[in-house]
Protein backbone atom coordinates (compact mmCIF):
# COMPACT_ATOMS: atom_id res chain seq x y z
CA UNK A 1 0.00 0.00 0.00
CA UNK A 2 2.79 2.16 1.20
CA UNK A 3 4.81 1.39 -2.10
CA UNK A 4 1.75 2.19 -3.91
CA UNK A 5 1.38 5.79 -2.70
CA UNK A 6 4.68 6.27 -2.93
CA UNK A 7 4.42 5.89 -7.16
CA UNK A 8 1.57 7.40 -7.05
CA UNK A 9 2.90 10.21 -5.63
CA UNK A 10 5.98 9.99 -8.57
CA UNK A 11 3.50 9.35 -11.24
CA UNK A 12 1.41 12.79 -10.36
CA UNK A 13 4.83 14.46 -10.52
CA UNK A 14 6.33 13.14 -13.17
CA UNK A 15 2.70 13.75 -14.92
CA UNK A 16 3.09 17.52 -13.52
CA UNK A 17 5.92 18.28 -15.50
CA UNK A 18 4.32 16.62 -18.91
CA UNK A 19 1.12 18.84 -18.32
CA UNK A 20 3.31 21.57 -18.04
CA UNK A 21 4.92 20.63 -21.40
CA UNK A 22 1.89 19.81 -22.76
CA UNK A 23 -0.01 22.92 -22.15
CA UNK A 24 2.26 25.04 -24.40
CA UNK A 25 1.29 22.24 -27.33
CA UNK A 26 -1.87 22.35 -26.51
CA UNK A 27 -1.89 26.86 -26.70
CA UNK A 28 -0.31 26.64 -29.47
CA UNK A 29 -2.78 24.21 -31.71
CA UNK A 30 -5.57 26.25 -30.25
CA UNK A 31 -5.11 29.32 -31.38
CA UNK A 32 -2.90 28.19 -34.73
CA UNK A 33 -4.01 24.63 -35.50
CA UNK A 34 -0.19 23.94 -35.52
CA UNK A 35 1.50 21.21 -33.52
CA UNK A 36 5.17 22.99 -32.58
CA UNK A 37 6.95 20.49 -33.01
CA UNK A 38 10.27 22.58 -31.74
CA UNK A 39 8.59 23.07 -28.16
CA UNK A 40 10.48 20.11 -26.87
CA UNK A 41 13.51 21.59 -27.01
CA UNK A 42 12.10 24.69 -25.86
CA UNK A 43 11.75 22.46 -22.91
CA UNK A 44 15.61 21.38 -23.63
CA UNK A 45 16.73 24.67 -23.74
CA UNK A 46 14.76 26.10 -20.35
CA UNK A 47 16.99 23.56 -18.50
CA UNK A 48 20.25 24.41 -19.98
CA UNK A 49 19.26 28.60 -19.30
CA UNK A 50 19.25 26.76 -15.51
CA UNK A 51 21.96 25.07 -15.56
CA UNK A 52 23.99 27.81 -16.61
CA UNK A 53 22.05 30.60 -14.45
CA UNK A 54 22.76 28.67 -11.65
CA UNK A 55 26.33 28.48 -12.20
CA UNK A 56 26.26 32.37 -11.67
CA UNK A 57 23.52 32.52 -9.51
CA UNK A 58 23.65 29.77 -6.96
CA UNK A 59 25.08 31.20 -3.15
CA UNK A 60 23.72 34.96 -4.64
CA UNK A 61 20.87 35.44 -2.34
CA UNK A 62 20.61 34.27 1.28
CA UNK A 63 18.04 31.30 1.14
CA UNK A 64 18.65 28.63 -1.54
CA UNK A 65 14.73 28.35 -2.57
CA UNK A 66 15.43 32.07 -3.33
CA UNK A 67 18.26 30.94 -5.64
CA UNK A 68 15.97 28.46 -7.42
CA UNK A 69 13.15 30.80 -8.02
CA UNK A 70 15.62 33.35 -9.57
CA UNK A 71 16.90 30.89 -11.88
CA UNK A 72 13.66 28.95 -12.33
CA UNK A 73 12.35 32.80 -13.05
CA UNK A 74 15.00 34.03 -15.59
CA UNK A 75 14.98 30.63 -17.54
CA UNK A 76 11.06 30.54 -17.76
CA UNK A 77 12.09 34.67 -19.07
CA UNK A 78 14.52 32.95 -21.63
CA UNK A 79 12.32 30.61 -23.38
CA UNK A 80 9.45 33.03 -23.42
CA UNK A 81 11.87 35.35 -25.24
CA UNK A 82 13.15 31.91 -27.72
CA UNK A 83 9.43 31.44 -28.18
CA UNK A 84 8.42 34.62 -29.42
CA UNK A 85 12.07 34.75 -31.90
CA UNK A 86 10.24 31.37 -33.08
CA UNK A 87 7.16 32.82 -33.50
CA UNK A 88 8.35 35.59 -35.44
CA UNK A 89 10.76 34.67 -37.58
CA UNK A 90 9.96 30.73 -38.23
CA UNK A 91 6.09 30.99 -38.21
CA UNK A 92 4.93 34.05 -38.45
CA UNK A 93 6.42 34.43 -42.25
CA UNK A 94 4.38 31.12 -43.10
CA UNK A 95 1.07 32.14 -41.61
CA UNK A 96 -0.78 31.87 -44.88
CA UNK A 97 1.00 29.37 -46.14
CA UNK A 98 -0.59 25.64 -46.15
CA UNK A 99 -0.40 23.66 -43.09
CA UNK A 100 1.93 21.48 -44.71
CA UNK A 101 4.39 24.19 -44.68
CA UNK A 102 4.32 25.06 -40.97
CA UNK A 103 4.47 21.59 -39.97
CA UNK A 104 7.85 21.29 -41.57
CA UNK A 105 9.17 24.44 -40.68
CA UNK A 106 8.39 22.98 -36.90
CA UNK A 107 10.25 19.72 -37.61
CA UNK A 108 13.36 21.70 -39.24
CA UNK A 109 13.44 23.97 -35.84
CA UNK A 110 13.11 21.70 -34.36
CA UNK A 111 15.87 19.48 -35.68
CA UNK A 112 17.83 22.57 -35.89
CA UNK A 113 17.75 23.24 -31.63
CA UNK A 114 19.39 19.93 -31.22
CA UNK A 115 21.88 20.22 -33.29
CA UNK A 116 22.84 23.41 -32.44
CA UNK A 117 22.33 22.64 -28.64
CA UNK A 118 24.84 20.11 -29.67
CA UNK A 119 27.35 22.11 -30.88
CA UNK A 120 27.02 24.80 -28.45
CA UNK A 121 26.74 22.94 -24.99
CA UNK A 122 28.06 20.29 -26.21
CA UNK A 123 26.85 16.54 -26.31
CA UNK A 124 27.82 15.02 -23.92
CA UNK A 125 25.05 15.19 -20.31
CA UNK A 126 25.67 18.00 -18.00
CA UNK A 127 24.75 17.81 -14.34
CA UNK A 128 22.01 20.20 -13.23
CA UNK A 129 24.01 21.62 -10.15
CA UNK A 130 21.41 20.71 -6.71
CA UNK A 131 19.58 23.92 -6.08
CA UNK A 132 18.20 22.65 -2.63
CA UNK A 133 19.87 20.86 -0.49
CA UNK A 134 17.96 17.75 -0.06
CA UNK A 135 16.21 16.35 2.85
CA UNK A 136 13.90 13.90 3.45
CA UNK A 137 9.74 14.48 4.95
CA UNK A 138 8.17 11.71 6.69
CA UNK A 139 4.74 11.29 5.73
CA UNK A 140 3.00 8.49 7.68
CA UNK A 141 5.12 5.79 5.86
CA UNK A 142 5.73 7.81 2.89
CA UNK A 143 8.97 8.71 2.25
CA UNK A 144 9.14 11.92 0.15
CA UNK A 145 12.18 14.18 -0.46
CA UNK A 146 11.19 18.13 -0.21
CA UNK A 147 12.80 18.38 -3.83
CA UNK A 148 9.10 16.21 -4.91
CA UNK A 149 7.06 18.40 -3.07
CA UNK A 150 8.32 21.68 -4.50
CA UNK A 151 8.14 19.98 -7.76
CA UNK A 152 4.92 19.23 -7.12
CA UNK A 153 3.77 22.48 -5.81
CA UNK A 154 5.27 24.70 -8.32
CA UNK A 155 3.81 22.69 -11.16
CA UNK A 156 0.27 23.04 -9.66
CA UNK A 157 0.86 26.84 -8.79
CA UNK A 158 1.73 27.55 -12.81
CA UNK A 159 -1.11 25.53 -13.66
CA UNK A 160 -3.19 27.64 -11.46
CA UNK A 161 -1.90 31.15 -12.47
CA UNK A 162 -2.32 29.86 -15.80
CA UNK A 163 -5.88 28.66 -15.52
CA UNK A 164 -6.47 32.28 -13.80
CA UNK A 165 -5.01 33.97 -16.41
CA UNK A 166 -7.10 32.06 -19.31
CA UNK A 167 -10.03 32.48 -18.18
CA UNK A 168 -10.36 35.79 -15.62
CA UNK A 169 -8.21 38.11 -18.09
CA UNK A 170 -9.01 40.32 -20.63
CA UNK A 171 -6.08 38.56 -22.67
CA UNK A 172 -7.31 35.51 -21.87
CA UNK A 173 -10.51 35.85 -22.93
CA UNK A 174 -8.99 37.38 -26.01
CA UNK A 175 -6.93 34.64 -26.39
CA UNK A 176 -9.63 32.05 -26.09
CA UNK A 177 -11.46 34.24 -29.00
CA UNK A 178 -8.83 34.12 -31.34
CA UNK A 179 -8.54 30.46 -30.77
CA UNK A 180 -12.32 29.69 -31.82
CA UNK A 181 -12.57 32.09 -34.60
CA UNK A 182 -9.20 33.82 -35.72
CA UNK A 183 -11.03 36.78 -37.99
CA UNK A 184 -14.02 37.15 -35.47
CA UNK A 185 -11.41 38.05 -33.19
CA UNK A 186 -9.94 40.68 -35.18
CA UNK A 187 -13.48 41.96 -35.68
CA UNK A 188 -13.84 42.62 -32.31
CA UNK A 189 -10.23 44.75 -32.54
CA UNK A 190 -8.02 42.10 -31.24
CA UNK A 191 -4.63 42.20 -32.25
CA UNK A 192 -4.52 38.32 -33.17
CA UNK A 193 -0.48 38.78 -34.13
CA UNK A 194 -0.15 40.15 -30.26
CA UNK A 195 -1.95 37.32 -28.74
CA UNK A 196 -0.14 34.67 -31.31
CA UNK A 197 2.78 35.67 -30.27
CA UNK A 198 1.70 35.81 -26.26
CA UNK A 199 0.71 32.28 -26.70
CA UNK A 200 3.90 30.75 -28.13
CA UNK A 201 5.60 32.65 -24.93
CA UNK A 202 3.47 31.62 -22.35
CA UNK A 203 3.75 28.19 -23.37
CA UNK A 204 7.67 28.20 -24.14
CA UNK A 205 8.18 29.63 -20.22
CA UNK A 206 6.08 27.16 -18.97
CA UNK A 207 7.75 24.36 -20.97
CA UNK A 208 10.96 26.05 -19.27
CA UNK A 209 9.46 25.74 -15.72
CA UNK A 210 9.31 22.13 -16.76
CA UNK A 211 12.44 21.86 -17.70
CA UNK A 212 13.92 22.95 -14.70
CA UNK A 213 11.70 21.18 -12.33
CA UNK A 214 12.78 17.79 -13.98
CA UNK A 215 16.25 18.26 -13.31
CA UNK A 216 16.03 19.39 -10.25
CA UNK A 217 14.86 15.43 -9.88
CA UNK A 218 16.89 13.87 -12.45
CA UNK A 219 19.80 16.02 -12.64
CA UNK A 220 21.79 14.51 -16.09
CA UNK A 221 20.64 16.96 -18.98
CA UNK A 222 21.61 16.89 -22.31
CA UNK A 223 20.68 18.34 -25.43
CA UNK A 224 18.19 15.73 -26.95
CA UNK A 225 16.13 15.17 -23.85
CA UNK A 226 13.56 17.56 -25.02
CA UNK A 227 13.07 14.57 -27.84
CA UNK A 228 11.47 11.82 -25.94
CA UNK A 229 9.60 14.19 -23.44
CA UNK A 230 8.19 16.25 -26.23
CA UNK A 231 6.67 13.40 -27.63
CA UNK A 232 5.39 12.43 -24.61
CA UNK A 233 3.72 15.77 -23.52
CA UNK A 234 2.54 15.47 -27.42
CA UNK A 235 0.67 12.69 -26.57
CA UNK A 236 -0.82 13.90 -23.38
CA UNK A 237 -2.11 16.93 -25.38
CA UNK A 238 -3.47 14.42 -27.61
CA UNK A 239 -5.03 12.17 -24.94
CA UNK A 240 -6.63 15.25 -23.35
CA UNK A 241 -7.97 16.48 -26.58
CA UNK A 242 -5.71 19.00 -28.01
CA UNK A 243 -6.53 22.17 -27.81
CA UNK A 244 -8.28 21.93 -24.50
CA UNK A 245 -6.34 23.14 -21.33
CA UNK A 246 -7.55 21.21 -19.36
CA UNK A 247 -7.25 18.12 -21.31
CA UNK A 248 -3.36 18.33 -21.34
CA UNK A 249 -3.28 18.78 -17.69
CA UNK A 250 -5.51 15.76 -17.69
CA UNK A 251 -3.34 14.16 -19.94
CA UNK A 252 -0.38 14.72 -18.54
CA UNK A 253 -1.19 13.14 -15.34
CA UNK A 254 -2.32 10.16 -16.76
CA UNK A 255 0.93 9.70 -18.76
CA UNK A 256 3.00 10.39 -15.90
CA UNK A 257 0.88 7.76 -13.74
CA UNK A 258 1.02 5.32 -16.74
CA UNK A 259 4.40 5.59 -16.73
CA UNK A 260 5.53 4.95 -13.19
CA UNK A 261 2.83 2.25 -12.34
CA UNK A 262 4.19 0.55 -15.70
CA UNK A 263 7.87 0.89 -14.75
CA UNK A 264 7.31 0.08 -10.77
CA UNK A 265 4.98 -3.29 -11.57
CA UNK A 266 5.86 -4.20 -14.66
CA UNK A 267 9.15 -3.61 -16.37
CA UNK A 268 10.86 -0.34 -16.66
CA UNK A 269 11.78 -1.52 -20.19
CA UNK A 270 8.19 -0.39 -21.00
CA UNK A 271 7.77 2.91 -19.56
CA UNK A 272 7.97 4.64 -22.59
CA UNK A 273 6.99 2.19 -24.52
CA UNK A 274 3.17 3.05 -22.97
CA UNK A 275 2.73 6.58 -23.80
CA UNK A 276 2.48 5.36 -27.77
CA UNK A 277 0.22 2.82 -26.67
CA UNK A 278 -1.80 5.28 -25.40
CA UNK A 279 -1.95 7.09 -28.12
CA UNK A 280 -2.50 4.30 -30.80
CA UNK A 281 -5.56 3.47 -28.29
CA UNK A 282 -6.81 6.92 -27.99
CA UNK A 283 -6.32 7.60 -32.02
CA UNK A 284 -8.29 4.20 -32.48
CA UNK A 285 -11.12 4.61 -30.23
CA UNK A 286 -11.36 8.46 -29.17
CA UNK A 287 -9.40 10.49 -31.84
CA UNK A 288 -10.90 13.95 -30.09
CA UNK A 289 -9.29 12.93 -27.13
CA UNK A 290 -10.57 12.56 -23.50
CA UNK A 291 -12.21 16.46 -22.92
CA UNK A 292 -11.92 17.22 -27.06
CA UNK A 293 -15.11 17.51 -28.79
CA UNK A 294 -16.20 17.29 -32.38
CA UNK A 295 -16.66 20.60 -33.93
CA UNK A 296 -19.85 21.41 -33.78
CA UNK A 297 -21.08 24.82 -35.05
CA UNK A 298 -25.24 25.58 -34.76
CA UNK A 299 -26.65 27.43 -37.61
CA UNK B 1 -18.81 58.62 -44.72
CA UNK B 2 -18.16 55.10 -46.66
CA UNK B 3 -16.91 55.25 -50.13
CA UNK B 4 -15.89 52.44 -52.48
CA UNK B 5 -14.21 53.70 -55.28
CA UNK B 6 -13.82 51.01 -58.17
CA UNK B 7 -12.79 48.35 -56.07
CA UNK B 8 -12.03 44.40 -56.86
CA UNK B 9 -11.12 42.19 -55.08
CA UNK B 10 -9.98 38.26 -55.68
CA UNK B 11 -11.06 35.23 -53.55
CA UNK B 12 -8.18 32.83 -54.19
CA UNK B 13 -8.33 32.46 -58.09
CA UNK B 14 -11.96 33.88 -57.93
CA UNK B 15 -12.61 37.49 -59.36
CA UNK B 16 -15.56 38.45 -56.52
CA UNK B 17 -15.74 42.31 -57.61
CA UNK B 18 -15.08 43.72 -60.06
CA UNK B 19 -14.98 47.93 -60.20
CA UNK B 20 -17.75 48.30 -57.29
CA UNK B 21 -18.69 51.92 -56.35
CA UNK B 22 -20.59 52.35 -53.73
CA UNK B 23 -21.48 55.05 -50.90
CA UNK B 24 -23.35 55.30 -47.63
CA UNK B 25 -24.53 58.31 -46.49
CA UNK B 26 -23.80 59.41 -42.95
CA UNK B 27 -26.68 58.48 -40.80
CA UNK B 28 -28.51 56.17 -43.10
CA UNK B 29 -29.21 52.85 -43.81
CA UNK B 30 -27.66 51.12 -47.63
CA UNK B 31 -28.33 48.11 -48.33
CA UNK B 32 -26.53 45.68 -50.79
CA UNK B 33 -28.67 42.97 -52.44
CA UNK B 34 -28.24 40.11 -54.90
CA UNK B 35 -28.64 36.77 -55.38
CA UNK B 36 -25.80 34.15 -53.06
CA UNK B 37 -22.45 33.95 -54.42
CA UNK B 38 -22.73 37.60 -56.12
CA UNK B 39 -19.86 38.81 -53.74
CA UNK B 40 -21.88 40.98 -50.92
CA UNK B 41 -19.79 39.08 -48.33
CA UNK B 42 -16.32 39.74 -49.95
CA UNK B 43 -17.90 43.44 -50.28
CA UNK B 44 -17.80 43.55 -46.75
CA UNK B 45 -14.91 41.50 -45.82
CA UNK B 46 -13.13 43.65 -48.09
CA UNK B 47 -13.94 47.25 -45.90
CA UNK B 48 -12.87 45.08 -42.90
CA UNK B 49 -9.31 44.06 -44.09
CA UNK B 50 -10.01 40.59 -43.73
CA UNK B 51 -9.89 40.28 -47.64
CA UNK B 52 -7.63 42.34 -49.81
CA UNK B 53 -9.08 44.31 -52.67
CA UNK B 54 -6.13 44.25 -55.45
CA UNK B 55 -7.58 47.48 -56.75
CA UNK B 56 -9.85 50.47 -55.93
CA UNK B 57 -9.82 52.48 -52.95
CA UNK B 58 -11.88 52.19 -49.64
CA UNK B 59 -12.68 55.71 -47.69
CA UNK B 60 -13.62 55.53 -44.57
CA UNK B 61 -14.62 59.04 -42.94
CA UNK B 62 -11.94 60.33 -45.73
CA UNK B 63 -9.34 57.68 -44.84
CA UNK B 64 -8.14 54.93 -46.65
CA UNK B 65 -8.62 51.75 -45.14
CA UNK B 66 -6.70 49.48 -47.63
CA UNK B 67 -3.86 47.82 -46.11
CA UNK B 68 -4.91 48.81 -42.61
CA UNK B 69 -5.40 45.70 -40.67
CA UNK B 70 -8.80 44.54 -39.58
CA UNK B 71 -8.38 45.02 -35.27
CA UNK B 72 -6.92 48.60 -36.48
CA UNK B 73 -10.23 49.33 -38.71
CA UNK B 74 -12.61 47.89 -36.16
CA UNK B 75 -10.43 50.38 -33.80
CA UNK B 76 -11.39 53.33 -35.93
CA UNK B 77 -15.65 52.80 -35.55
CA UNK B 78 -16.90 50.07 -37.55
CA UNK B 79 -18.22 46.96 -37.03
CA UNK B 80 -19.00 44.25 -39.07
CA UNK B 81 -21.62 41.11 -37.66
CA UNK B 82 -20.88 38.61 -39.72
CA UNK B 83 -22.35 36.11 -42.28
CA UNK B 84 -23.15 32.73 -39.70
CA UNK B 85 -22.99 35.13 -36.95
CA UNK B 86 -19.68 34.06 -35.56
CA UNK B 87 -20.52 34.42 -32.11
CA UNK B 88 -17.80 32.55 -29.44
CA UNK B 89 -19.71 29.03 -28.80
CA UNK B 90 -17.38 28.10 -26.19
CA UNK B 91 -17.54 31.40 -24.49
CA UNK B 92 -20.90 32.64 -22.22
CA UNK B 93 -23.04 35.44 -23.73
CA UNK B 94 -21.53 38.14 -20.88
CA UNK B 95 -18.10 36.82 -22.12
CA UNK B 96 -19.23 37.61 -25.91
CA UNK B 97 -20.36 41.26 -24.94
CA UNK B 98 -17.37 41.40 -23.22
CA UNK B 99 -15.22 40.83 -26.41
CA UNK B 100 -17.52 43.28 -28.50
CA UNK B 101 -16.16 46.07 -25.81
CA UNK B 102 -12.50 44.60 -25.60
CA UNK B 103 -11.20 48.21 -27.05
CA UNK B 104 -13.00 49.64 -23.59
CA UNK B 105 -10.77 49.67 -20.70
CA UNK B 106 -12.60 51.15 -18.70
CA UNK B 107 -14.77 48.38 -16.48
CA UNK B 108 -17.81 50.69 -15.36
CA UNK B 109 -18.15 52.32 -18.86
CA UNK B 110 -18.19 48.63 -20.17
CA UNK B 111 -21.08 47.28 -17.44
CA UNK B 112 -22.99 50.64 -18.55
CA UNK B 113 -22.50 48.90 -22.41
CA UNK B 114 -23.58 45.49 -21.32
CA UNK B 115 -26.62 47.41 -19.48
CA UNK B 116 -27.36 49.06 -22.39
CA UNK B 117 -26.95 46.00 -25.29
CA UNK B 118 -29.21 43.59 -22.41
CA UNK B 119 -32.24 46.56 -23.04
CA UNK B 120 -31.74 46.16 -26.73
CA UNK B 121 -31.95 42.34 -26.75
CA UNK B 122 -33.96 41.68 -23.37
CA UNK B 123 -33.47 37.97 -24.08
CA UNK B 124 -29.78 38.19 -23.97
CA UNK B 125 -29.84 39.08 -20.56
CA UNK B 126 -31.60 35.92 -19.47
CA UNK B 127 -28.99 34.11 -21.08
CA UNK B 128 -25.97 35.76 -20.05
CA UNK B 129 -24.28 33.22 -17.96
CA UNK B 130 -25.17 30.51 -20.85
CA UNK B 131 -22.69 29.42 -23.34
CA UNK B 132 -23.02 31.13 -26.90
CA UNK B 133 -22.83 27.70 -28.32
CA UNK B 134 -26.46 27.13 -26.77
CA UNK B 135 -28.24 29.96 -28.18
CA UNK B 136 -30.58 29.51 -30.91
CA UNK B 137 -29.92 31.29 -34.23
CA UNK B 138 -32.10 33.77 -33.45
CA UNK B 139 -30.26 34.65 -29.87
CA UNK B 140 -27.01 34.19 -31.84
CA UNK B 141 -28.20 36.64 -34.28
CA UNK B 142 -29.21 38.94 -31.61
CA UNK B 143 -25.53 38.70 -29.55
CA UNK B 144 -23.85 39.37 -32.58
CA UNK B 145 -25.20 41.97 -32.84
CA UNK B 146 -24.90 43.38 -29.54
CA UNK B 147 -21.49 42.42 -29.59
CA UNK B 148 -20.84 44.75 -32.46
CA UNK B 149 -22.77 47.19 -30.66
CA UNK B 150 -20.48 47.37 -27.61
CA UNK B 151 -17.72 49.02 -29.53
CA UNK B 152 -20.16 51.94 -30.16
CA UNK B 153 -19.24 51.73 -33.98
CA UNK B 154 -20.33 54.89 -36.30
CA UNK B 155 -20.65 52.39 -39.26
CA UNK B 156 -22.73 48.87 -38.47
CA UNK B 157 -22.07 46.31 -41.29
CA UNK B 158 -24.50 43.62 -41.35
CA UNK B 159 -24.16 40.37 -43.49
CA UNK B 160 -27.43 38.19 -43.79
CA UNK B 161 -28.79 38.89 -40.76
CA UNK B 162 -32.01 37.17 -41.23
CA UNK B 163 -30.79 33.71 -42.69
CA UNK B 164 -32.34 30.81 -41.41
CA UNK B 165 -34.08 32.69 -38.74
CA UNK B 166 -37.90 32.47 -38.57
CA UNK B 167 -39.88 35.41 -39.67
CA UNK B 168 -40.76 36.94 -36.47
CA UNK B 169 -37.35 36.81 -35.15
CA UNK B 170 -36.45 38.52 -38.37
CA UNK B 171 -38.67 41.72 -37.30
CA UNK B 172 -37.12 41.55 -33.93
CA UNK B 173 -34.12 41.82 -35.50
CA UNK B 174 -34.75 44.47 -37.94
CA UNK B 175 -36.33 46.85 -35.50
CA UNK B 176 -33.32 46.59 -33.49
CA UNK B 177 -31.25 47.27 -36.38
CA UNK B 178 -33.82 50.42 -36.68
CA UNK B 179 -33.23 51.63 -33.48
CA UNK B 180 -29.46 51.42 -33.69
CA UNK B 181 -29.66 53.70 -36.86
CA UNK B 182 -32.26 55.80 -35.03
CA UNK B 183 -29.72 56.04 -32.03
CA UNK B 184 -26.59 57.07 -34.59
CA UNK B 185 -24.91 54.33 -36.41
CA UNK B 186 -25.01 54.46 -39.96
CA UNK B 187 -25.92 50.63 -42.00
CA UNK B 188 -24.63 49.18 -44.75
CA UNK B 189 -26.86 45.71 -44.82
CA UNK B 190 -26.16 42.64 -47.05
CA UNK B 191 -29.49 40.64 -47.58
CA UNK B 192 -30.75 38.12 -50.07
CA UNK B 193 -33.72 38.88 -48.69
CA UNK B 194 -34.04 41.45 -51.21
CA UNK B 195 -38.23 42.46 -50.51
CA UNK B 196 -37.39 43.49 -46.46
CA UNK B 197 -34.11 44.92 -47.24
CA UNK B 198 -35.54 47.44 -50.07
CA UNK B 199 -38.02 48.00 -47.15
CA UNK B 200 -35.62 49.23 -44.43
CA UNK B 201 -33.31 51.01 -46.46
CA UNK B 202 -33.12 54.34 -48.19
CA UNK B 203 -30.22 53.70 -50.68
CA UNK B 204 -29.77 50.01 -52.46
CA UNK B 205 -27.27 48.70 -54.67
CA UNK B 206 -27.41 45.41 -56.42
CA UNK B 207 -24.26 42.84 -57.18
CA UNK B 208 -24.77 40.66 -59.95
CA UNK B 209 -21.42 38.39 -60.74
CA UNK B 210 -19.10 40.61 -58.58
CA UNK B 211 -20.29 44.01 -60.71
CA UNK B 212 -23.18 46.38 -59.48
CA UNK B 213 -25.63 46.27 -62.07
CA UNK B 214 -28.18 48.65 -59.83
CA UNK B 215 -28.40 51.14 -57.98
CA UNK B 216 -31.05 54.07 -56.50
CA UNK B 217 -33.54 54.77 -53.74
CA UNK B 218 -34.66 51.43 -52.04
CA UNK B 219 -38.52 52.64 -52.77
CA UNK B 220 -37.75 53.01 -56.62
CA UNK B 221 -35.58 50.09 -56.97
CA UNK B 222 -38.85 48.19 -55.42
CA UNK B 223 -40.64 49.32 -58.21
CA UNK B 224 -38.18 48.38 -60.71
CA UNK B 225 -39.44 45.22 -62.70
CA UNK B 226 -36.33 44.39 -63.18
CA UNK B 227 -35.28 44.31 -59.63
CA UNK B 228 -38.87 42.65 -59.02
CA UNK B 229 -38.86 40.03 -61.46
CA UNK B 230 -34.92 38.86 -60.65
CA UNK B 231 -35.56 39.74 -56.48
CA UNK B 232 -38.75 39.80 -55.20
CA UNK B 233 -39.91 36.89 -57.35
CA UNK B 234 -42.70 38.78 -58.44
Amino acid sequence: MESFLQQLINGISLGSIYALVALGYTMVYGVLRLINFAHGDVYMLGAYFGFYLSRILQGRTPYHLLDAALVMFLSMLGCAICGLLMERFAYRPVRRASRLTMLIIAIGLSLLIENAGQLIFGANPKFFPQLIPESHIKLGGLMLTNQQVIVLLTAVTLMILLNLFIYRSRTGKAMRAVSFNMDAAKLMGIDTDRIIALTFALGSALAAAGGILVSINIPGIDPLMGVMTGLKAFVAAVLGGIGNIFGAVLGGLILGLAEVMVAGYGSSTYRDAIAFLILIVILLFKPAGLLGKGAVEKV
Amino acid sequence: MLTLSHVSTRYGSIQALTDVSLEVEKGSVATLIGANGAGKSTALRSIMGLCQPHAGEILFEGRKLNKIPTHRIAAMGIALVPEGRAVFANLTVLENLELGGYLQRDGKRLRLDIDHVYEVFPRLKERMAQMAGTLSGGEQQMLAIGRALMAHPRLLLLDEPSLGLAPLMVHAIFDAVDRINREGATVLLVEQNANLALKRSRKAYVLETGRIIMQGDSADLAKDPRVQEAYLGE
